[in-house]
């Protein structure tokens, strides 16, 4: 048998393992199935996919891996990886939901979170659970569809607003090389405002970790949503990261994706603008180097006429490190009156740094104003010679740019102060 | 302070400066005049240290020290200042936030301690109120977005925010109405004391009804020609620098 693993591929061991577990430990079989097979027909990417192209996905799957991990931090250990001072804190330690750690008791009204298991029978969780992260469309899903469990399941009530952010905290701290498949839906109803941060961190990681999360988020007519991604996982921690989000009229929905760290993160963030005069916000920053792989692709889906979307990534490159940015919009027919925007601005520090840069759009409306930009150069020596000439050292001066580049996303975050502090200090630090 | 002796210096292998010879002393002001491509930004930035350029030949001595071997921020530290004259947009940094750090770094250079809180506050709005710069402008990020006005201004902010011994004033008349112009030189001539000593460079007179100098130089074709008092500039107005190529021969 263990020779027969060694051969095995990645795919393999992955079908083999939901065989032998799905009568134990999953519910929805069907649908499960359905996923597997969807993923057995795309297989693990490699170099050649086009959509995974820049990420050696086949490397960071390579090996034995553990599907779940029984290994425990300490509370204090956890705590150190909350830093808002004032947050509804949702553990997910290992691909499962840490009910002690987690602070969800006395939940402001309308505010509902429920693990997926407990969620099976909810009514609003069943009309939407996979309804728009689509098995077909990415291998990811397809595997996170069929694997998923431990996650969370958010809900606001019709016109609820919630103040205090409620803040996802993804750790991983496994001892074995791990695969964790973490799902979450969230669905904000008509009307209802709430301030997420998702963040991704490891703790006394001593193997491996892949972790493929999908969070699935419905934003109903006129709701306001922010969404907060921090990334700040360790050098052996991979990342595959995946944002569906459904849109209907008249809502705002901001997503701000920071990754500061981790071997191999790839994001994929995909916004369907289903209704009228919907609003949609893409930023992202990337602070690459070592040998760290980032990739970004993203996907606004311009369905309905009237909506405006504006993205902006920025990213900083160094090292041997490289990063990828492919922006799609789809600007459908009945779309008409779009304004689209999006841009895309690196800094490449060294000679050995990579930055991939792909904007997509695809426009099948007439009457639409859609625009992108992208550029990629080294710090300016004409503003670096103005801040030496007074009195600046040369690697203060770079520091001051450096920051002053990344502080045109940073400063895309509205009315979350702890946020941009520890941000703007996570960053400062970056840059010593 | 200064004393610039026999200095060339090229550009890709071009040579612009071509023996340059100027001494100045504390209290003094000197004006360098001269037709466009005499070499007159050229001294700037090698003053400065621009990397662009290679000095091939000559000496600065600053203060006792041999200025060309100082990288561009420690010439800052020891108190050369240029006001530049296209100074440079720089969005996201802000001014306030860049001075603060630049006046520290000076300061550290000289072993003192950061300055105070307050005591920057206060050096702050001394010295805005002192280039008539509106406190809105001296909180963005520099320069960015600013007129050509605003932006000698606040070369001239700086200056006095950094309190140097040998301020460079790069054609900072270049551009300027005759409003600005009063307020940038009057700015300057409040800055000047026995202690300091300010070059300015320009193409016309007019700067030198404000800013009057002691002594005044024309360079021309990468050295200096001719130096005189500042009746001088007077007659290089009225004239034209026909009058110099032909008195120099060229």
């Amino acid at each position: 048998m263990e020779a027969e693993l060694k051969t095995m591929t990645t795919k393999d061991k992955l079908i083999a393992e939901f065989e032998s577990s799905k009568n134990s430990l999953f519910d929805n079989i069907q649908l499960r199935e359905q996923a597997l097979e969807a993923f057995s027909k795309q297989g693990i990417p490699n170099r050649k996919s086009e959509e995974y192209k820049y990420v050696n996905i086949e490397l960071s799957m390579k090996g034995d891996f553990a599907f779940s991990s029984s290994k425990k931090l300490s509370a204090k250990q956890i705590e150190s990886t909350q830093f808002l001072k004032d947050a509804i804190i949702v553990v997910i330690e290992n691909g499962k939901f840490n009910s002690e750690s987690s602070k969800v008791n006395s939940l402001p009204k309308g505010l509902q979170i429920l693990t997926i298991s407990e969620a099976v029978s909810d009514e609003s969780y069943t009309k939407h659970y996979t309804k728009y992260a689509d098995i077909n469309s990415d291998v990811f899903i397809a595997l996170n569809t069929a694997f998923a469990s431990g996650g969370v399941f958010i809900h606001l009530a019709k016109s609820a607003v919630i103040e205090t952010p409620i803040h996802i905290i993804h750790i991983s701290s496994v001892s074995e090389n791990t695969i964790l498949n973490t799902r979450n839906l969230i669905v904000v109803e008509e009307n209802a405002q709430v301030q997420f941060v998702e963040s991704y961190e490891t703790v006394d990681l001593s193997a491996k970790s892949f972790t493929n999360t999908l969070t699935e988020i419905v934003v109903e007519a006129n709701a306001i949503v922010s969404h907060f991604k921090i990334q700040n996982e360790c050098e052996l921690g991979s990342l595959i990261s995946t944002t569906q989000v459904v849109q209907k009229g008249k809502s705002v929905f901001s997503n701000h994706t920071f990754t500061l760290s981790g071997s191999l993160v790839r994001n994929n963030l995909n916004i369907v603008l289903d209704g009228e005069h919907i609003e949609s916000h893409l930023n992202g920053l990337y602070l690459t180097n070592g040998n760290q792989v980032v990739d970004n692709h993203t996907l606004v889906d311009h369905r309905k006429p009237n909506c405006n979307s504006n993205e902006l990534y920025k990213g900083i490159i160094e090292d041997k490190s490289s990063a990828t940015f492919n922006g799609k919009i789809y600007v459908r027919k009945d779309a008409q009156k779009t304004n689209a925007f999006q841009s895309n601005k690196n800094i490449l520090l060294s000679d050995d740094g990579t930055i991939n840069t792909k904007p997509q759009l695809e426009i099948y409306a007439d009457d639409v104003k859609c625009s992108h930009g992208t550029s990629t150069g080294k710090l300016d020596v004409d503003k670096i010679f103005y801040l030496r000439a007074r009195g600046l050292s040369e690697a203060s001066a770079k520091k001051l740019l450096m920051h002053a580049f990344a502080s045109e996303v940073l400063d895309s975050i509205k009315g979350m102060e702890d946020l941009h502090n520890y941000l703007e200090e996570r960053i400062s630090k970056r840059f010593e | 302070m200064l004393s610039i002796k026999n200095l060339h210096a090229s550009i890709d292998g071009k040579e612009i400066l071509k023996g340059v010879n100027l001494e100045v002393k504390a209290g003094e002001i000197h004006a360098i005049m001269g037709p466009n491509g005499s070499g007159k930004s050229t001294l700037s930035a090698v003053l400065a240290g621009r990397e662009d350029y290679e000095v091939t030949e000559g000496s600065v001595t600053f203060n006792e020290k041999d200025l060309l071997e100082l990288l561009p921020e420690d010439r800052a530290r020891e108190g050369v200042f240029l006001a530049f004259q296209y100074p440079v947009e720089i969005p996201g940094v802000s001014n306030v936030n860049f001075l603060k750090i630049a006046l520290n770094e000076i300061r550290a250079y000289k072993g003192l301690e950061p300055m105070e809180a307050k005591d920057f506050l206060v050096r702050l709005k001394e010295k805005q109120k002192l280039v008539e710069l509106d406190g809105k402008l001296a909180s963005r990020s520099v320069n960015e977005g600013f007129s050509g006005g605003e932006k000698k201004r606040n070369e001239i902010f700086q200056m006095a925010m950094l309190e140097p011994k040998l301020s460079i004033l790069d054609e900072t008349d270049s551009g300027l109405d005759i409003d600005a112009l009063r307020i940038v030189a009057g700015g300057v001539n409040k800055l000047k004391s026995k202690d300091n000593a300010i070059i300015v460079i320009t193409h016309y007179q007019r700067l030198l009804d404000y800013i009057v100098p002691d002594v005044v130089h024309i360079l021309y074709n990468g050295k200096i020609v001719k130096s005189g008092p500042k009746e001088l500039a007077l007659e290089l107005e009225e004239k034209g620098y026909d009058f110099i190529k032909e008195q120099v021969g060229a």
